[in-house]
Order: structure tokens, then sequence, then C-alpha cells
């Protein structure tokens, strides 16, 4: 990666880790509501891969913990903040919450909360994208235990069968919920499981962006040149639970630490020092830049916007009623 | 008029949507090469090729979510559920997919996506092959439902179904895919909400929806001939939503109504009209509505056993009899 590009996605990625500890803190003063999955420990994954990709012109969907990914494909930080506080000009209108961000301008397409639902979603752009004949490519992101789910075996059959132009990115994060993968999966290393499926597949550090970067960047290229799926896993780690309910009481403080030695943004940044790109003044400098956009403009934001309307209730249900009306009354012309 | 199958029906719509816009396809399983269990999309597979005619593999959890991935971007799919039984394995993806997308992402993507399954029960398919589903989808917020009764609802409903922006799930039946009925020559779009009256009447009105609308039909036959009761039958060929309005309309002119429905009777067609003739209209009734439904077993193999689980004109008949306390 280019220094210039290393200097912005660092600036990028403390404002994803600040972005989302600053989730927790609204959410432990009850301005968040319902369930809140923090990205904090895994930002390079999606970073290293959305360099390699196109933000904003081929289409993202993910899971659940999904903040991360819908600002980095351009989802503006305030609507997704406002978004987690229920207010009508967050990106779903106040109706989608934390599990559910959509930015369909800049092709996020969504955050969805059924383990795996994404599989046939992201292959079915895919298709959609093959008929119309464009250069997009449909990229969907989920962790490792969503490979335990039917829909991953029948969208990878699928994908292969029909040369979908789709990257499937695993974030490895080594637990599904609280139980470990060594638990739950007979294989660890997921980009073994999809040998079956003629898909080539390849696995890498998903804490060093660079690596990342220079994985998905092979990855990509193979999709968006018409060859078919690809398969990437990236090995990594959340820091927090898996929602906020969660005491991590199925892992060792002692592996945290050993994963926070390897944290994705002190990686990034001590290169950057290395390169004598940067200073780590200049790095203080952006936290606080950071945490002052946050609370100064996000997080304000989000306060003061309004609720949604108590009329508007079923708005969203079906399509608009006027634009229908042919086919609701078969009066076409 | 052209007199034709309701599985001709099926697939002159498939075909005059396919032919007006690129981004209809249609994906299920022998729906191509083999040219469809039912016979719906064939010749489909020779005129549109592959691209467009998907023979998928057996896995319907999978290709439905596909197509609601390629509907967000524009295509405008129509899957073939080939019995609805296997929509059980369908159902994550078109409740929490398709029929919440709209709601949970404040209006910004939609889903239109058909869904068409072959419902009902037939002859001795056993417990897994017979399953009436109607009331499953009947329940979802976001999804459209309805189901055709005859060759020109199941042409018209079709046409309305994939130019409209909602999700929409056709309930078919797999006794009516060889049944020949009148369907206008020219283009026709059936409306997708509402309901239909099949035979006018005075005295008591008979609601059926798909098959037992036939039934309804020819127990109002009987009913006049044989008793003297004028019976009225409407046509719930949308199931979601229910005709609120027809169906208010129709009870406040008879006074009496039976609802036929060849699902089991709990949470239910017939428990739904229940309720919407308690709230719209309760005191234009002469007596208490009643529910004519199959009974709350797993189909069964044996002949004698499944045409006992399943009601038919003749308990419609009796159901009216005993309303009028003739019975």
């Amino acid at each position: 990666m280019k220094i210039e590009d290393k200097k912005r996605v660092l600036r990028e990625m403390v404002l994803h880790r600040r972005f989302e500890e600053r989730c927790y803190q609204a959410y432990i003063e009850r301005k968040i509501g319902g369930f809140l999955h923090l990205y904090p420990g895994q930002e390079a994954c999606c970073n290293g891969v959305m360099e390699a990709a196109r933000p904003g012109h081929d289409y993202v969907i993910t899971g659940y913990r999904d903040h991360v990914h819908a600002i980095k494909c351009g989802a503006d930080p305030k609507e997704v903040m406002a978004e987690l506080y229920g207010k009508e000009t967050g990106s779903s209108k106040g109706r989608g919450g934390s599990m559910h961000i959509f930015d369909t301008d800049k092709r996020f397409m969504g955050g969805y909360a059924l383990v795996g639902g994404p599989f046939p979603l992201a292959a079915g752009m895919a298709k959609a994208i093959q008929l119309k004949g464009g250069d997009e490519i449909a990229i969907c992101f989920l962790g490792d235990a969503a490979n335990n789910q039917g829909v991953f075996h029948e969208t990878l059959n699928m994908a292969a069968l029909w040369k979908l132009p789709v990257l499937f990115v695993c974030e490895n994060n080594l637990y599904g919920i609280g139980t470990s993968i060594e638990r739950s999966t007979a294989v660890i290393h997921q980009h073994k499981r999809v040998a079956g499926y003629n898909i080539p597949a390849d696995e890498c550090d998903g804490q060093d962006i660079e690596v990342v970067y220079e994985h998905a960047r092979k990855a990509v290229d193979h999709v968006r040149a018409g060859n078919g799926p690809f398969f990437l896993e990236l090995m990594t780690y959340r820091y927090r639970g898996h929602s906020m309910s969660d005491s991590r009481g199925y892992r060792t403080r002692e592996e945290e630490e050993m994963w926070k030695q390897r944290d994705p943004i002190f990686i990034l940044r001590d290169r950057l020092i290395a390169e004598k790109a940067l200073t780590m003044a200049d790095f203080e400098a952006i936290e606080k830049e950071t945490d002052a956009y946050i609370e100064n403009e996000v997080i304000k934001f989000a306060e003061e916007s309004p609720e949604p309307r108590v009329e508007d209730l079923e708005k969203y249900v079906l399509a608009d009623r006027e634009s229908q009306l042919p086919w609701l009354t078969g009066k076409a012309a | 008029m052209a007199n034709i199958m309701y599985w001709e029906a099926i697939q002159r719509a498939h075909d005059e949507e396919m032919a007006r816009d690129p981004l209809v396809i249609c994906m299920g399983e022998d729906i191509g090469v083999a040219g469809g269990t039912y016979k719906a999309t064939k010749g489909l597979y020779e005129k549109y090729g592959p691209l467009r005619v998907m023979d998928t593999p057996i896995s319907e959890g999978g290709f439905s979510g596909l197509a609601i991935g390629a509907s967000f971007l524009g295509v405008r799919p129509i899957v073939e559920i080939m019995s609805v039984n296997f929509a059980w394995l369908a159902m994550d993806q078109m409740f929490n997919s398709a029929a919440k997308v709209r709601y949970m992402s404040g209006g910004q993507l939609t889903a239109p996506c058909v869904f068409r399954a072959a419902g009902g029960a037939a002859h001795q398919l056993g417990a897994q092959h017979s399953a009436r589903m109607e009331k499953v989808f009947m329940g979802i917020a976001g999804l459209r439902v309805v189901t055709p009764s005859n060759p020109r609802q199941a042409y018209g409903l079709l046409k309305s179904a994939i130019r409209c922006d909602d999700p929409v799930f056709i309930n078919e039946h797999e006794l009516m895919y060889n049944m020949k009925g009148e369907v206008p020559d020219g283009e026709y779009f059936h409306p997708l909400e509402g309901s239909e009256v099949a035979r006018a009447g005075t005295d008591v009105t008979l609601f059926g929806y798909n098959i037992s609308v036939h039934w309804c039909l020819k127990a109002a036959e009987i009913l006049d001939k044989q008793y003297g009761i004028s019976a009225e039958v409407v046509d719930l060929y949308s199931l979601s939503p229910l005709d609120r309005d027809g169906i208010r309309k129709s009870v406040s002119k008879t006074h009496r109504a039976v609802i036929a429905e060849e699902d089991e009777a709990p949470v239910g067609v017939g428990a739904e009209v229940i309720a919407i003739i308690n709230e719209e209209c309760f005191f234009e009734l002469d007596a208490a509505p009643v529910r004519v439904h199959s009974a709350l077993v797993p189909q069964p193999y044996n002949h004698t056993l499944e045409k006992a689980a399943i009601p038919d004109h003749e308990d419609v008949v009796k159901a009216v009899l005993r309303l009028f306390g003739k019975a």
C-alpha cells in the first residue's frame, strides 16, 4: 500500500475503533437499545478488503456486526449513530437498529441478523450483476460460525456452478457467539472447507492490513475478471464479547492479551512510525480529532435528531400503495 | 377468450413477462430442461436460455435467498417451489429477508420476488407432500399472498405479482394444473387485493379460496336445486391482505357465513375470516359462522383415511344445512 493510503486508512481505522467504543458507552447510558455487536480488533479485515475493492461501486453485504462495513462503504457515521439511537435521520430511519444498517446509495446492502442469511443474498446480487453485465462484484463479509449453516454450502455450490462474481470474506474470529471454533467446527481453517466446491480460496493474517490488502487484491481481481467466486479467510479476533450481554467467560484474559499485542491499528501505526511517515504525536492528534468529531458531530447529530412519528408505524411494510395501484386493483393501463 | 389449462395460463404469464423484460427470470427444480413438474415453465428454457431459466440444485433455502438477492438489484425472479412442503426450507429467506428488508432498511431496499408453489393435497402423497400451508404465509407482514382458483386468476395474478414491487407468494394447487378455463386473449392483470363474487346469492355466504371455491360452487348448486337455499360464493383469491370490505358486504347481505378451507382449522383462513366478520359486521349475523376444514392430522397415505381427512362439497352442504336447522 502507498504511504498516503496507509495514513488515510489509519485515520479511518481510528474512527472505526472510537465509533464502536463510543457505541459501548452510549449503550451503557441506555441511549442505544437492543443488541449491539462491536467490531474492535477486526478493523484490518473490512478495511484491507475494501481498500482492494471499490467502496460505493461493489455491492457489500454482511451480518449484524455491520457498523464499520457500512461506514467503510461510505455511509455517514452520523446516520449510522442516529440509527443506533433509533432516530428518523438514521440510515434505516430508525426501523432497523444496530443489526440492520443499510445505505443502498453507497451499495452497502445491509446487515442481517440470521447467521449465514447473507450468503445466498450475496450470490443473488452477483447473479444480477452477471445478468446486467456490470463490472461490479458482490462481497459477503461473515464470520466463521456462519459456515456451519446449510445455506453456506448451498450457496457455494450455486456460486461455483454458475460462476457468479462474488467474494466471500470469512472473518475468522475463532468464536461463534460464546462457543470456540474448536468446540463447534470440525475444521478450524475455513478455507479448506470450500475446496469441495472447486472455489479457489486463500487464508491470511487478518490483523495486518497490508497483508489483508495484498491477499484481497488477488481475490478481488480474480472475481472481477469473471473467474467466478473466491473465498478469503482472515484470521482475526474480536476484543469485546459477541454482544453486550456477553461477559466472555468462555475464554481466558491471557488469550485476549495475546491478541491485543497484535492490534491492527497499532501494527499500522508502528509501521508508519518506522517508515518515518508518522510520529506518535501525529497519532495522538488523530485520536483527539476523531474523538472530537464523534462527540461534536456524530453524537450531537444522533442526540438532536427527531424520533420517527408513531403515525408512520406501518410505513415501509409494503411498497408505496399509490405506485402499485395498477397491480393491486388490476386496472393497468 | 381462450379455453386453456391452469398450467398453460401460468406458462403464458411467464412467457409474456420474460419477452417484455430481460430482467424477469425464473428458477426452480426441474423447470428448465425437464420443462417443469407441472409444465408451468414448458418451452421457456429453449426460448430464453439457461441464464434466465435456471434449473437449480435441490437447495430451497439457497436458491430462494439467491432470488431475493437478485431482486435487490432490480431483477424480477419467479421462483417455483416444486411442492409447497419444501417451502419450509425457504421460509427463513422468504420471511426474514424478502418480507422484512423494506421495513428494516427504512424503505431503501425491496424484494420484488415471486414465489410460486404447488400446494394442496393431491392423491396419497403422504404427510410430507400434502401440506396446506397458506395460513403460515398469510401471517407475515411484508409478504403478499394470493391463491388462484382458475386459469384466469392463475394467469392474471402471476402477471400482477411480477410487476408488483412487493414480494408475492402464489399458492397454486397440485390437483388444478390441468383444470381448464377461460382466459382473456389480451394482456390481463388480476388485482392482487380484493375478492370476487363467484356466484351471487342471498341466504348464506360460502367463502372459499383456490380449490375450496370449487367445493363451494358445487355445494351452492346442490343447495339451490335440492333445498331452495340461495348461496353466494366469495372467492378469497387474496389471502394477505384479506378483503375486509368484500367479507363485510357479502355477510351484511346474506347474514350467514361458512368458510371452506383445505387447511387445518387452527390459526387458519377460517379463523381469520370469522374474526373479520366479528370486527366488521357482527350484528348482521343471524347465526354463528361455521368452518369447514381438514382434520388436524399429518396427511395419511391410505386412500380412505385421506378422503376422511380432507373436506369436499358435501361437507360444505352439510354445514349450510346445519346453519339452517335442516340437518
